[in-house]
């Protein structure tokens, strides 16, 4: 278990519910120190977690005990047959994809993928994915259009990955190109942004009818120790960066940037994964059915403009 | 991330105006560091006369490379600015703040100049992405225009040339900057889907958002000789593996046998050759006379294939 300084507190009053619960030996009225424990956590989580700054949030959405995409195709998705491949080169395990059900719908889920161990992470190159990852993707929606399937993207990378091989292989192009797909892409689109929508290789996967993030997820421009070496001229200024680039989901609500915000546990989604799918399952389910009642005309009719208007109010004079 | 930036800006321009001495008669190239006549190097569109080296241009100068009457071009939207959305500030400078320097400095509004005008007698939709802008960096105002000329090509069923440039995402503007590549890849979608045509010419440098999105999307690309092209900028690459990249590596010659570029044309070459692709994609023939072709000629050898091998 990784534990982030705000959360020691929390963790600590955690274990000590668990040890009381265990303690059969245990002098008095347990259940009712254990109601008065919980009580007391549900109270401290919600003051830290309310006190929480942007830097803060940032690390939550980095956690390294958050659920990644295959732990949220595993508890929502049924039947999911994971696709390799982008029939030009590789296979690339920082994104992984395929058709699953979701509830009795066919559905194509497609999302970065970042590792729970040392291993996997090399595996996956801690999700920053290479060319060969944005084509398979693409790939997979192709697929998705010509069988009528709604699309379904989970977010979740620090940035596409940074070296020679990935920009001789055409980085930016393969990034471009699943732009264009997107926007045109005739069958419903819904994003979400799971843990951390890190700039170029997040938008990669990121157009679509419906742009959800979860609660304690971030989507930014460039990483904050990114931003902060180009405008601070220094990585240390991170925690600065954060604050300064609006990348929580209230403050991208409010930019008109995503639609709807998605509730996690209390504590985040890595302290009950079970019910952090649960809550975003229900939510997915509920958009899907929205779009797929609707004409594709006035569906992709209705994407452009929504792209179309992004900081549309932030220029003046028109 | 976003390589570039505005550092170079400032090196850039400082500079620049420093070598040349203070008469002005004398230009010290970036690259080979030999001097010329300052008027030989105007004369050659920036170009050292000494090593060939392709020195960044002004907006301005673009399109007086490109357009026959510069002064009949019709700009858009020509001062549109940004409203500052994130509030950004740094250190207690205020991004609006930080803009006023930039304008003051560049004589610019913004990043971007775009409008049309006629190239060798064919009307294009043209903007131009100015590098003396805080780095050619992307923000909403930067999308805005880039997707006002797309729209205009669309319109009006005309070719559209963007001349490509930047350091990457404006980060003050934060995600809105990002959102920028969404909006231009759907205005690039209906010009596509319109059977229109978009040469994209890639000049130095052309990195992160801009590349992943408009820069890229194009019919053909071409890239100016030795021009920086690429998403992640080398500084980072570099921190990140720990070791040095080759000289040459993301130089649009070095893409181009990537196979991500069409073309590295020389620019005295550049107007003939858009007017070329014009002709042959749209069959949209020049009506200038030959006449007006002065000092764009090239030689075959030149002209069609590939160039920049040299």
């Amino acid at each position: 278990m990784a534990t982030l300084e705000f959360e020691k507190e929390l963790v600590e009053l955690r274990g000590e519910v668990e040890k009381i619960r265990d303690d059969r030996g245990y002098k008095g009225d347990r259940e009712a120190r254990i109601r008065e424990l919980e009580f007391e956590l549900e109270a401290r989580t919600a003051r830290v977690f309310a006190a929480l700054n942007p830097w803060e949030k940032v690390q939550l959405a980095r956690h390294a005990d958050r659920p990644h995409t295959l732990d949220y195709v595993d508890l929502i998705f049924t039947d999911f047959v994971e696709m390799h491949g982008d029939r030009h080169f590789g296979d690339d395990a920082a994104v992984v994809g395929g058709p699953a059900k979701l509830g009795k719908r066919r559905v194509m889920v497609i999302g970065h993928q970042k590792g729970r161990d040392t291993t996997e992470n090399v595996k996956r190159n801690f999700g920053m994915a290479s060319p060969e990852g944005f084509r398979k993707a693409r790939r997979l929606m192709v697929q998705a259009e010509k069988f009528g399937m709604p699309v379904i993207t989970l977010l979740d990378i620090p940035g596409a990955s940074p070296v020679l091989e990935a920009e001789e292989r055409g980085q930016a192009w393969a990034i471009a190109d699943n732009l264009l797909e997107m926007v045109g892409l005739r069958v419903p689109i819904v994003v979400t942004v799971v843990g951390e929508g890190g700039s170029g290789g997040a938008l990669a996967l990121g157009i679509g009818d419906r742009i959800l993030m979860l609660e304690h997820s971030v989507y930014s421009v460039a990483s904050p120790e990114g931003a902060a070496s180009i405008v601070w001229r220094d990585h240390k200024f991170a925690e600065e960066a954060a604050a300064a680039l609006k990348l929580t989901p209230p403050d991208l609500v409010k930019l008109g940037v995503v639609d709807r915000i998605v509730p996690e546990p209390a504590g985040g989604a890595h302290n009950d994964f079970e019910l952090a799918a649960t809550l975003l399952g229900e939510v997915l389910m509920e958009e899907i059915d929205a779009l797929s009642g609707k004409d594709v005309d006035e569906l992709l009719a209705a994407r452009q403009e929504k792209f179309r208007s992004m900081g549309r109010d932030a220029v003046a004079p028109v | 991330m976003w390589g570039g930036g505005p550092a170079a800006v400032k090196i850039f321009g400082r500079k620049d105006r420093d070598r040349r001495g203070p008469e002005g008669l004398w230009h010290t190239c970036r690259d080979c560091g030999e001097m010329a006549y300052a008027r030989e190097f105007e004369t050659a569109h920036k170009v050292c006369p000494k090593c060939g080296f392709h020195e960044r241009m002004s907006a301005s100068e673009r399109i007086a490379l490109l357009i026959d009457e510069p002064d009949k071009f019709e700009e858009l939207a020509p001062r549109m600015e940004t409203t500052d959305p994130l509030q950004f500030e740094r250190d207690g400078l205020r991004y609006q703040e930080h803009l006023a320097r930039y304008q003051k400095s560049s004589g610019l509004t913004e990043a971007v100049v775009c409008g049309t005008g006629r190239l060798n007698g064919a009307e294009i939709c043209l903007a131009v992405i100015d590098f003396r802008f805080l780095g050619a960096s992307m923000g909403v105002v930067v999308g805005e225009k880039i997707t006002l000329t797309i729209e205009a090509a669309v319109e009006r069923r005309l070719p559209l040339v963007l001349v490509n440039c930047s350091g990457g995402a404006r980060m003050q503007e934060g995600m809105l900057s990002l959102m920028q590549m969404a909006k231009t890849a759907a205005a690039l979608r209906r010009l596509h889907d319109e059977g229109l045509l978009y040469v994209s010419v890639m000049t130095d440098p052309t990195l992160a958002g801009v590349t992943a999105s408009f820069a890229s999307l194009a019919d053909v690309i071409v890239a100016e000789p030795g021009a920086t092209v690429g998403f992640t900028g080398r500084r980072l690459i570099e921190q990140i593996v720990k070791q040095k990249l080759p000289d040459d590596a993301q130089s649009a010659e070095f893409m181009q046998e990537r196979g991500m570029i069409d073309l590295v044309t020389q620019r005295r070459a550049l107007k003939e050759l858009l007017t070329r692709l014009i002709d042959l994609y749209t069959g949209v023939e020049r009506s200038a006379p030959e006449a007006d072709l002065e000092g764009q000629e090239v030689t075959a050898r030149e002209q069609p294939r590939a160039e920049g091998k040299s």
